[in-house]
């Protein structure tokens, strides 16, 4: 039985105060909160066995490269991925997505086109644009609609036998769109481009299951799915890695170093140069047994409820106009009132203790389609209340009856 | 006045709010009494980088005194224009250039000049000294 309030305690920063007001945070689509049982595995580990991994003989590097390769075992068996080895750890979303547009450098040729979509994050467009960049190739776009979902025939159009990559977001960060991205694998693939699915949104309402998408790359980061922040995952199939040469150069990635010649290590060391985030990964492990626990099906459940409570609530306010109505959305709710700007908005809540994310949310284009300068986002994870929610609406009646 | 007796003059003043809220709604009633910046002078060239909202800067100089015009698309970031406004205009370059801006901290405002609030108060009391520095420059 899922109890909110008993979720709730594992929170502690959830029962701090925010100019003397109860906090209320909604922005969890920028970073979640972490739990104890998270917290309590990072003391641990510099409590008791801190230490470098992979070369150390004693004892505590022992310990903490044990507790490393352990949790890679745990996200690749959350994300089934087929080895454990497919699973590369890095700095999050961004640093997985460089190192996939870097490593095809080598794998593209002009005129080669590569599709994204017109949902994306700044970070999933501009690698992209510098990849072209070096490459000669195309950046094509897919479109979207009015209710922020893509436009899956114009997709289907710009596919041919020169498009080599697909990238688009499982779930965008502006809008909470739920991508279609099963429909964009199969169709990416029939003409023989692969696909990466930025995972930095979804990863925290559902649980992707590579091997079932068939997804090529798949990208997340652990700081929005109860997790530390500075680390992340690639996953990629062993076909692909093995194709992709190393992103950076560094200790821990190499089999053999003379001046002379250098042979890479194998997978995933070939990818993870230099000591990398080890606290970070074995916390990013807790976090997902955390949520694994508590059970994604019950997590998307309860946060449909406070998605669905919340779009009520808002809507009956006059002059609100939530942008992203797609059919399939997570708990974000991006809107604006009137012609209120959200700014203004977002600095009035803050100073009633509410945590929202104002601005172009790194989305720009999607303001732009839009012609609007930013939204307000509501974002809600599986801690949030009902209650938040009016407390939310209750402040931002007085926001809109101060600014009006 | 010189400057700094119109930054005593707006510390009095907000000595009187109370809390929060008759500060920022003080600060909403400046933005909305702003003299608006002429149309033609709302242009890219104009506009403060740095802001989450759109923020435009006019200056000009008579009798060696620097006036500013300015406008946002936002409410409270045109209240604090307004303040900065009131403080920077009619004032000789110099006095400009040499003005500290330790009121905003008294009028309880420190939180804006963090640079994480994206507000741009930081980059706007920039655009502002760099307007009386070409404008020193002008009368060196």
């Amino acid at each position: 039985m899922f109890d909110v309030q008993k979720i709730r305690k594992d929170f502690p920063i959830l029962n701090r105060k925010v100019n003397g007001k109860p906090l209320v945070y909604f922005d969890n689509a920028a970073t979640s909160q972490t739990p104890q049982q998270v917290i309590d595995v990072i003391v641990d580990y510099y409590t008791n066995y801190n230490a470098n991994i992979h070369r150390g003989v004693h004892s505590l590097s022992q310990e903490a490269t044990d507790a490393y390769e352990q949790a890679r075992i745990k996200i690749q068996k959350h994300f089934n991925a087929k080895q454990p080895y497919e699973i590369i750890y890095t700095a999050g979303t961004t640093h997985g997505i460089n190192l996939v547009a870097t490593g095809f450098t080598s794998l593209l040729n002009k005129g080669d086109e590569i599709i994204v979509s017109a949902l994306e994050h700044h970070s999933n467009i501009v690698p992209w644009q510098m990849l072209c960049e070096r490459t000669g190739a195309i950046l094509k776009v897919i479109p979207m609609n009015q209710d922020g979902e893509l436009i899956l025939p114009e997709f289907d159009a710009l596919l041919n036998e020169n498009t080599k990559l697909v990238f688009v977001n499982h779930i965008s960060n502006a809008l909470g769109t739920i991508n279609p991205i099963e429909y964009i694998i199969e169709k990416a693939h029939s003409v023989g481009a692969a696909v990466l699915v930025d995972g930095a949104q979804s990863c925290p309402h559902l649980k992707p299951d590579v091997q079932a998408l068939d997804v090529d790359f798949y990208v997340c980061s652990a700081h929005k799915i109860c997790g530390p922040t500075g680390v992340g995952v690639l996953y990629g199939k062993e076909e692909w890695l093995k194709k992709l040469p190393p992103y950076q150069g560094g200790g821990e990635m190499i089999d053999q170093v003379t001046f002379e010649k250098t042979t890479y290590a194998g997978l995933p060391h070939k990818f993870e140069a230099g000591t990398p985030n080890i606290c970070g990964g074995i916390a990013f492990g807790a976090a997902l047994d955390y949520m694994n626990n508590i059970g994604f099906d019950t997590i998307a459940k309860y946060e449909n409820e406070l998605l669905d409570y919340g779009t009520e609530e808002l809507l009956k306010i006059e002059g609100v106009k939530i942008y992203g109505t797609a059919k399939e959305k997570t708990s974000v709710i991006s809107f604006n009132v009137s012609t209120i700007h959200p700014y203004d908005i977002g600095t009035i809540l803050d100073k009633m203790g509410i945590a929202v994310r104002t601005g172009h949310h790194c989305a720009q284009p999607i303001m732009d389609f839009y012609k609007i300068p930013g939204t307000i986002r509501a974002s809600f994870m599986f801690y949030n209340t009902k209650e938040e929610i009016d407390a939310f609406i209750v402040a931002l009646k007085k926001a809109i009856m101060m600014l009006s | 006045m010189t400057i700094e007796e119109v930054q005593n003059e707006i510390i009095d003043e907000f000595s009187m709010f109370e809390d929060w809220e008759e500060r920022y709604q003080y600060m909403i009633d400046l933005g909305k009494d702003l003299p608006i910046i002429e149309e033609k002078y709302k242009t890219e060239d104009n506009i403060i980088k740095g802001c989450q909202s759109k923020v435009w800067v006019h200056a000009n100089m008579q009798d060696d005194k620097v006036n500013f015009t300015a406008d946002s698309d936002a409410i409270i970031t045109k209240g604090i224009i307004a303040i900065l406004i009131r403080v920077f205009s009619n004032q000789h370059p110099k006095a400009i250039l040499d003005a500290n801006t330790d009121f905003i901290d008294k009028i309880g405002l420190k939180e804006h000049l963090s640079p994480t609030r994206a507000n741009g108060l930081v980059s706007m009391i920039k655009q502002l000294k760099l307007y009386a520095i070409a404008y020193q420059t002008q009368l060196n």
